[in-house]
């Protein structure tokens, strides 16, 4: 079978999808399939139509290749892809958005109030900070709505250093959100085809603490698989998981990052097309549970062929979808 | 990574002769093993967002004025068509083969020549050819520094450095700089206090020649100074001096090798910015005891630099016209200088100062504190426009977070003037949000509209 294998693009997260992607790549050479990477651009369409690949394994990052944009494209182009299907992606994209489905469906979330530039502009927005700074307390956390990654997320510890923080967040996005901060210990739970693998556990070192860059790096966090958490809690984590990937509609796989407060588990975004590197949690989380890289990428190429026709946005003819789909 | 004796997982399903970047089968425990290998020096030598955001710049669509590419687009094909061919036919075996740790003599010949032409007379045997600048500074440093030994540099200083003094672990020290180049003032209190500490710097690392990334220029005072200075507390300076012959305008300032004749000054040049930067030949000049230490680092590191870049520089050098393709450098470089000089003007917004080099690759913006030019490249590369964020020229990677590096050698006037309005609107959009968000909204001035009133610019301090 060919597969095609999605990277690269022009999001900021493009390096990261290009060590994915080589990943990914080997691993279908594997799997006794031929890969056919694609660093997208202009020509994507074109490529795909020459290629006329039996799937397409998605490993893009970020605006673009995670938020629904490339999935709507497969869709019309008819072609299996991995990962969620549009309406996820664009969900769990856009973290206000995601916030909102997790909040109306029960899931625990931290609060937050979100902005856009505009609102700022020209609707005096400036003028209801000392509300929320008062409503969600210090330190509060500034992030730009829609990117995958740490780039633009801010610790703001007092209320001086919130216009910067704000400054740099719409720097990646003309959205914000402004999110009260939970002390507690960072969960990444990777959810494949639904089921809950092992939980990791971050933990950065100390003076990096309020650094998000230093979350990634090998030396400057800590990572744990299994997290040391008892098996209720293990439990009651991995359970939030699985309910927050069935709220946002996810299919496939993907990674809920959860924080676990003294008030239990928050949830704080789900990544729709988790990193696949060296040094990515999706696949330690794998690995924990016996899945080596080969066979994670063999689960996720499978459960692109079982998509429920439920989120297939254009369909081959008019009329209701058949009972049961 | 496939490890020999062992049976390679990777063949399956694979095309015959199919790449292999790296196997799948890296898991997270390999990680780990090799994490417990690595050096502690490989902890200093940090990854960032920045290199990642850095990478997209390369994409064809992006306008970059972040790289410090010389244009070499103007060589003569034909001239290193013959002189290849030349080699090829005269000289093959030799030019395919070793050659002496220090470089042949007729590079040094060579080099010799543009020595000359800054005022300065080395004695060959005091040279050695090195694989680019780059090289020269890593070699000096690994001679002279123990990790935690201090060393000096400006403020900012040529990014290329930060990580080579990193990996040596070098307490590196930068010392401010101002229209004049390094602040000597500062450097006298910073010798005080390492001095009341018993602390020596073992070197001065200074770029005085339209300086990379500021574009300053050490003044003649302070040259004079900062030489007086290193003999009186017989401390070594690091003299880099790439573009030294690319000025624009201006008077020629004597190079700190020929105030101090060679004593206390360790001189790095490079032909990457007066010829090519892909044959990777630069040198060292150093004092003999200095010299031998680094030629043993030399043999260590490479052996030798190309024998093959060594003998296109003979042929080039031979040809005589090495001068003439600077003077046509000059030429473009100076109008692209003054194109993007003339687009910041215009396009970016009253907060930012820049400066206005004389010579050299780059000049240095500076914007209100509170823009961290490492977000705004992100929301620059959405523009398709690049710059290289201040915080690379810092070894703290902390300051300059407001500053950034813009090159003129290595695009075309239009895309200078284009890439300069792309930058100025999206500084002005965050300023704009900036004044909104903490009600220090004052009256929108659009720099993009209108002249510029009375057509007198009040001139700014610079930094």
């Amino acid at each position: 079978m060919k597969v095609a294998v999605l990277k690269g693009g022009s999001s900021l997260e493009r390096e990261v999808s290009l060590r994915s992607a080589a990943r990914v790549e080997d691993a279908v050479g594997e799997l006794g399939h031929e890969a056919i990477g694609i660093d997208v651009g202009q020509d994507l369409v074109d490529r795909l139509r020459e290629h006329q690949p039996g799937v397409v394994f998605i490993a893009l990052h970020g605006p673009g290749g995670e938020d629904g944009t490339v999935q709507e494209l497969l869709e019309i182009l008819d072609l299996p892809y991995t990962g969620p299907g549009v309406a996820a992606c664009a969900l769990c994209m856009d973290k206000v958005a995601a916030k909102h489905e997790m909040r109306a469906d029960g899931i625990p979330t931290p609060d937050w109030a979100a902005f856009n530039a505009t609102a700022f502009r020209e609707l005096g927005a400036a003028d209801t900070l000392d509300e929320i700074e008062a409503r969600l307390g210090f330190p509060l956390v500034v992030k730009p709505a829609s990117q995958g990654s740490s780039l633009g997320v801010e610790f703001a510890a007092t209320r001086e250093e919130v216009p910067e923080a704000l400054l740099a967040a719409f720097s990646y996005d003309d959205r914000v959100l402004l999110e009260r901060y939970v002390r507690g210990r960072e969960l990444a739970i990777s959810v494949l085809d639904g089921d809950a693998l092992p939980i990791v556990e971050a933990i950065p070192r100390e003076e990096d603490f309020f650094n998000f860059e230093a979350r990634y790096e090998i030396g400057r966090t800590d990572y744990v698989c299994p997290a040391e958490l008892g098996s209720d809690q293990t439990g009651q984590v991995q359970e939030l998981a699985t309910r927050t990937y069935e709220t946002l509609g996810c299919s496939g796989f993907a990674r809920v990052d959860v924080m676990l407060g003294e008030q239990g588990p928050r949830v704080l975004e789900v990544n729709a097309i988790p990193g696949l590197t060296d040094t990515s949690l999706f696949p330690m989380a794998a690995e924990a549970a016996g899945i080596d890289f080969t066979q994670l990428v063999g689960r996720i190429l499978e459960s692109a062929q079982t998509r429920p026709a439920s989120e297939t946005t254009l369909r081959r003819q008019a009329g209701p979808l058949p009972a049961g789909s | 990574m496939a490890e020999p004796g062992k049976p390679d997982r990777g063949r399956r399903g694979r095309e015959p002769g199919a790449h292999r970047r790296r196997s799948a089968h890296t898991t997270s425990h390999d990680l780990e093993r090799y994490a417990s290998l690595f050096a502690k020096r490989t902890q200093v030598m940090r990854s960032s967002a920045m290199r990642d955001l850095m990478a997209i710049t390369a994409r064809p669509e992006v306008i970059s004025l972040a790289g410090g590419l010389p244009d070499t687009s103007t060589f003569p094909a034909e001239s290193f068509a013959a002189q290849m061919t030349r080699i090829a036919h005269e000289s093959s075996a030799e030019a395919l083969q070793y050659g002496p740790t220090e470089g042949f003599s007729e590079t040094k010949a060579c080099i010799a020549e543009v020595m000359a032409a800054e005022g300065m007379s080395p004695d060959p045997d005091d040279l050695i050819v090195t694989t680019g600048g780059q090289q020269a500074i890593d070699l000096i440093t690994k001679t002279l520094v123990d990790p935690g030994d201090p060393v000096i540099c400006e403020a900012p200083t040529y990014p290329g450095a930060v990580p080579t003094f990193c990996s040596y672990e070098a307490d590196v020290h930068q010392v401010s700089t101002d229209d004049d180049g390094m602040r000597i003032d500062e450097l006298e209190e910073l010798l005080a206090v390492l001095a009341r500490q018993g602390r020596r710097p073992k070197f001065i690392y200074s770029v005085p020649s339209f300086q990379n990334p500021a574009g300053v220029t050490l003044s003649d005072a302070r040259r004079r100074r900062l030489v007086e200075l290193a003999r009186q507390h017989e401390l070594l300076i690091v003299e880099d001096n790439p573009y030294g012959l690319l000025r624009y305008d201006g008077d020629p300032q004597p190079t700190l090798y020929s105030l101090d004749g060679g004593d206390y000054v360790l001189y790095i040049g490079t032909l990457s910015k007066i010829l090519s930067p892909g044959i990777r030949i630069g040198w060292v000049a150093a004092p003999p005891p200095v010299l031998e230490k680094i030629a043993l680092g030399k043999q260590a590191a490479d052996l030798c630099t190309s024998t093959l870049s060594q003998y296109f520089v003979r042929e080039y050098f031979g040809e005589g016209r090495w001068l003439s393709y600077i003077a046509d450098l000059i030429e473009i470089y100076r109008d692209r200088r003054d194109a993007m000089l003339e687009a910041l003007d215009r396009h970016f917004p009253p907060q930012a100062e820049w400066t206005r080099p004389e010579g050299g690759l780059f000049l240095w913006a500076t914007l209100p504190g509170y823009i961290d030019t490492t977000d705004l490249l992100a929301k620059a590369l959405r523009q398709n426009v690049a710059f290289v964020p201040g915080r690379a020229a810092y070894a703290d990677g902390v300051r300059g977070g407001s500053s950034m590096r813009l090159n003129f050698s290595a695009s075309g006037e239009q895309d200078l003037q284009e890439g300069i309005r792309r930058i100025g609107s999206v500084v002005s959009d965050q300023i704009a949000l900036y004044e909104t968000i903490t009600g220090e909204h004052r009256v929108e001035s659009s720099p993009d509209e209108g002249e510029e009133p009375g057509g007198e610019v009040v001139p700014m301090p610079r930094r």
